[in-house]
C-alpha cells in the first residue's frame, strides 16, 4: 500500500500578483476520500486555489502543505485544465507520454494505454493526430492522460464547460470510476447540477476567499451563508 | 541576354556530361554545408530551445545578442577565423588553413545563431501551449526539452533549412578561410566569383544553376524524408 500524500492543509494561503489580491487569506483542509467540487462566479478564485493545491501556483503568503513531503506529493498528482492541452502526438502517444516520463516498462505502458482507449471508447482513434478529435474526446483523452498514472487526487478546471450532455455524462462516469477506485477529485464547475450529483462536500467561493464549505446534501440544501444560498437559486452573486 | 540562354545551354551541358570537375565541386559545396548544417543544429536547436523555456538573469540579452548575430557579415566571420586559424593565430598549430575544415568551422559560426534564433521564436509558442501540462506533469528539464523537440520538429526543421540556406549560397567567408583553391576548397559559391571574374559568364552561370538547383533538390528531399507535410502529421 502505498503511503497516501492526504490530507492537505492550506494555512492562510494567499496569492498575489501585480499588487492585486486573487486569492486569500485561505485556510482550508482537503480530507482523505471524497469529491470535492468549487463553484463560485468567474474570478472568485475557484482556478487559482486549484492551482495552489496542486502547486503550480506560486503563493505570496501561508503554507501549503501536504501529509509528505512536496517532491513526494508531486508524483501522486494529475490536473485536467479547463481547455485540454493536446501534445501533437497521435491519441496513443499522449497516453503514453506520462508513463514515459517516469520509464514505465513497455509492455506495462502498452497495457495501459489500451485498457484507456477502451475505457474512453477512442480504440480505433489510437493512431489518429490528438489535436484533429473533437472536444469531447479531446477531454476524455485528457482526463485518461491525468489517470493513467493513477494519481491519489486528481484535480480538474471546469472539465465539463463547452461539452454537450452526452460527452458530460461520459466524464462524470470516467469520474465516478476513478472515485471508486479511490481516487480523491477536486473539481471545479459551472453546472450547479453536476455539483449536486457528484459532490461528497463542496466550496463556495467569493471575491477570492471560501464563502461556506461543508459536506453535500447540507451545502446545498440549507446553504450556511446568504450569497451562497441567491448563488445556488441563480441570482447573481458579485 | 544572350549570356543566360548560352549559361542555360552550357548548365545542361555540363550536367548532361557529368563533367568530373562540376561533380567534383558540387559535391564539396554539399559536403561543406550540410556538415556545417548538422553541427550547427546540433548547438542551435537545444539552445534556441533552452532560451524559450529557461528563465536567467541574462536572458533578454542573450536573445538580443542572438537576434542581432543573425545578421553578421560574412566577410568579417571570415577574417575572425582567418586571424584564428593562420600560423600565427592561437589555432595556427592545427593547420587547418585553407581546408574545408576551415570553411566548415566558418560556417557554423554563421548560421548557428540564425537556427538559434527561429528555433527560440518557433519553440516559444509551442512553449506557451505546453507550459501548464508539462509543470502539472512534473517533467525535468531535459524531458521539457527533448518533448519540444520533438513537437517541434516542423519548425525546427524550418529553421535548420533557412542555415542551411544561408551556408550553401555563402561566399564571403568560406572564399577568405578557404582560399577558393583547386581541387581542395573550391565550392559552387567561390568558383562562380572566380569565372565572372575571370569573364567566363556562360560557365558562372551554369554553376549558378547547379547551385540553386542543388538548394532546391536538398529543401525537397529533406522535406521528403521528414514527411513533414503529409496529411494529419506535424
Amino acid at each position: 500500500m502505498v503511503t497516501s500524500i492526504l490530507p492537505l492543509v492550506l494555512e492562510n494561503t494567499s496569492v498575489r500578483r501585480r499588487g492585486k489580491r486573487l486569492i486569500g487569506p485561505v485556510d482550508y483542509a482537503l480530507a482523505p476520500e471524497g469529491l470535492t467540487i468549487i463553484i463560485g462566479p468567474n474570478g472568485s478564485g475557484k482556478t487559482t486555489l486549484l492551482r495552489v493545491m496542486h502547486g503550480v501556483e506560486r503563493i505570496s503568503e501561508g503554507r501549503v502543505r501536504w501529509a509528505v513531503p512536496d517532491e513526494h506529493a508531486q508524483h501522486h498528482q494529475a490536473y485536467v485544465f479547463q481547455t485540454p492541452i493536446m501534445l501533437r502526438r497521435s491519441v496513443g502517444d499522449n497516453l503514453r507520454y506520462p508513463l514515459h516520463l517516469v520509464k514505465t516498462p513497455r509492455a506495462e505502458t502498452e497495457a495501459a494505454v489500451s485498457d484507456w482507449l477502451e475505457r474512453i471508447d477512442l480504440q480505433d482513434r489510437m493512431k489518429l493526430q490528438a489535436t484533429r478529435l473533437s472536444g469531447g474526446e479531446k477531454q476524455r483523452l485528457a482526463l485518461a492522460r491525468a489517470l493513467i498514472r493513477r494519481p491519489q487526487v486528481l484535480f480538474l478546471d471546469e472539465p465539463c464547460a463547452n461539452l454537450d450532455g452526452a460527452s458530460t455524462r461520459a466524464i462524470e462516469a470516467l469520474l465516478s470510476d476513478a472515485l471508486a477506485a479511490g481516487t480523491r477529485i477536486v473539481m471545479t464547475t459551472h453546472d450547479l447540477g453536476q455539483a449536486r450529483r457528484l459532490a461528497s462536500d463542496a466550496v463556495f467561493m467569493l471575491h477570492g476567499k471560501i464563502g461556506a464549505s461543508g459536506p453535500a446534501p447540507q451545502f446545498f440544501d440549507a446553504p450556511e451563508s446568504a450569497e451562497l444560498g441567491a448563488f445556488l437559486r441563480g441570482d447573481i452573486v458579485a | 541576354m544572350n549570356d543566360i540562354y548560352e549559361g542555360l545551354a552550357a548548365a545542361f551541358w555540363l550536367v548532361m556530361t557529368l563533367d568530373a570537375d562540376l561533380i567534383e565541386i558540387s559535391l564539396r559545396s554539399l559536403q561543406v554545408s550540410l556538415t556545417a548544417l548538422v553541427i550547427a543544429s546540433a548547438i542551435a536547436l537545444p539552445l534556441g530551445t533552452l532560451l524559450a523555456i529557461r528563465r536567467f538573469r541574462y536572458r533578454r540579452l542573450t536573445i538580443s545578442l542572438l537576434n542581432a548575430l543573425m545578421g553578421l557579415p560574412p566577410v568579417v566571420v571570415g577574417l575572425i577565423v582567418y586571424i584564428l586559424l593562420s600560423r600565427s593565430g592561437p589555432f595556427g598549430v592545427l593547420g587547418l588553413l585553407f581546408t574545408p575544415t576551415a570553411m566548415i568551422i566558418a560556417q557554423v559560426i554563421i548560421i548557428t545563431p540564425l537556427i538559434a534564433s527561429i528555433t527560440h521564436q518557433a519553440m516559444r509558442e509551442l512553449w506557451a501551449e505546453y507550459h501548464d501540462l508539462l509543470i502539472s506533469l512534473n517533467t525535468s528539464g531535459r524531458q521539457r526539452i527533448t518533448t519540444l523537440i520533438l513537437d517541434g520538429r516542423r519548425n525546427l526543421l524550418t529553421a535548420s533549412l533557412a542555415g542551411f540556406g544561408r551556408a550553401i549560397g555563402e561566399v564571403g567567408a568560406i572564399m577568405i578561410v578557404g582560399g577558393n583553391i583547386d581541387n581542395a576548397t573550391r565550392v559552387l559559391t567561390t568558383a562562380i566569383a572566380l569565372e565572372t571574374g575571370r569573364g567566363d559568364f556562360a560557365l558562372a552561370l551554369a554553376l549558378g544553376f547547379v547551385l540553386i538547383a542543388l538548394a532546391i533538390g536538398v529543401n525537397i528531399a529533406i522535406h521528403w524524408l521528414s514527411r513533414t507535410e503529409r496529411e494529419g502529421r506535424w
